[in-house]
């Protein structure tokens, strides 16, 4: 087996069973008023900790680039009440006008 | 199906260059596509395939990879009661989860079973197929970050993160937890900040 299909194999195997972790063992068990407060909290802390690692992210490092100004006027736009679309397309416009003057 | 219309322009591209990427890290083509099959979660894959490209190791890539998905086990446990039937029905459902048809689905506040698994599915069918071709395009294909599309997920997750950021304990929840990403950001590898992030979730333990 060559090294890429190894890599294939074990990565999957890992995801799969990642995903299936929830809805697979937990099921529709109910849980305790504790747990499901932890649990509350992964869909905010998680989606913010997403914006900064995609806004800032780099190879090990804090990369300040042309995704922040693009981030932050589409953060300005959700702020007044803009669709997920029109806050989309705000962030890549501005960001690859900014890639392209740099260019 | 309409709600995932936004993000139907994304994996494309990106499924595409990770077709073509993957063939520049030797990888071979079926290869490519099996693992957009069963992997399905581009950042680990194109990780994964860097490391490969880089001379690195396969534990190095695995682990990589590995990390950087571990944050699926939070995202399932958070959507874990919305999944009916058997548990291989809940088994092969819940392979649609990935970051977008994740937070697309709790849009409302609550986790939505339809949003979820159609949202998923496109993306799977776009994920799959956009690498395949991307195997036969080679190089044809320009860097889809020149269009900006970087930004344009982290906007995606910024605009599903802002409902859930009204209640006083959400909001320093996950103020916490960026603070984390960020500070690991520098040191810990791809993958990491995200992970160790999650723990800012214990605060939900205090009253």
């Amino acid at each position: 087996m060559s090294d890429a299909w190894i890599v294939v194999a074990v990565v999957g195997t890992f995801t799969l069973v990642f995903k299936a972790a929830g809805p697979v063992f937990l099921g529709r068990r109910q849980l305790s008023a504790r747990a499901q407060s932890v649990v509350d909290l992964i869909a905010p802390v998680m989606l913010v900790a997403l914006v900064v690692t995609q806004t800032v992210g780099g190879n090990e490092e804090i990369s300040v680039d042309a995704r922040v100004p693009g981030v932050a006027a589409a953060g300005v736009a959700i702020w007044r009440g803009a669709p997920l679309v029109v806050a989309m397309a705000i962030a890549a416009t501005v960001t690859a006008l900014l890639r392209l003057v740099a260019q | 199906m309409r709600a995932a219309l936004p993000l139907v322009l994304g994996p494309v591209l990106f499924g595409l260059s990770f077709g073509v990427f993957a063939g520049t890290a030797g990888m071979g083509a079926l290869a490519a596509v099996v693992m957009s099959a069963t992997t399905f979660a581009g950042s680990a894959q194109f990780a994964a395939a860097s490391v490969l490209e880089n001379g690195g190791t396969v534990v190095a890539a695995i682990i990589s990879a590995v990390l950087l998905n571990a944050r699926y086990i939070g995202q399932s446990i958070a959507a874990a009661s919305i999944f009916p039937g058997g548990r291989l029905r809940r088994f092969l459902e819940s392979q649609m989860i990935v970051d977008e048809s994740w937070a697309l689905s709790g849009r409302s506040g609550r986790f939505e079973w339809a949003i979820l698994v159609g949202a998923g599915l496109l993306l799977y069918v776009l994920w799959v197929s956009s690498t395949a071709i991307g195997t036969f395009v080679g190089d044809a294909l320009g860097d889809p970050n020149d269009l900006g599309l970087d930004a344009a997920f982290a906007a995606l997750f910024l605009a599903l993160a802002a409902p859930y950021l009204r209640t006083r304990k959400a909001l320093r929840a996950a103020v916490l937890g960026g603070a984390i990403a960020l500070a690991l950001l520098p040191f810990a590898p791809a993958g990491v900040p995200l992970v160790a992030a999650s723990v800012a979730c214990l605060l939900g333990l205090r009253r």
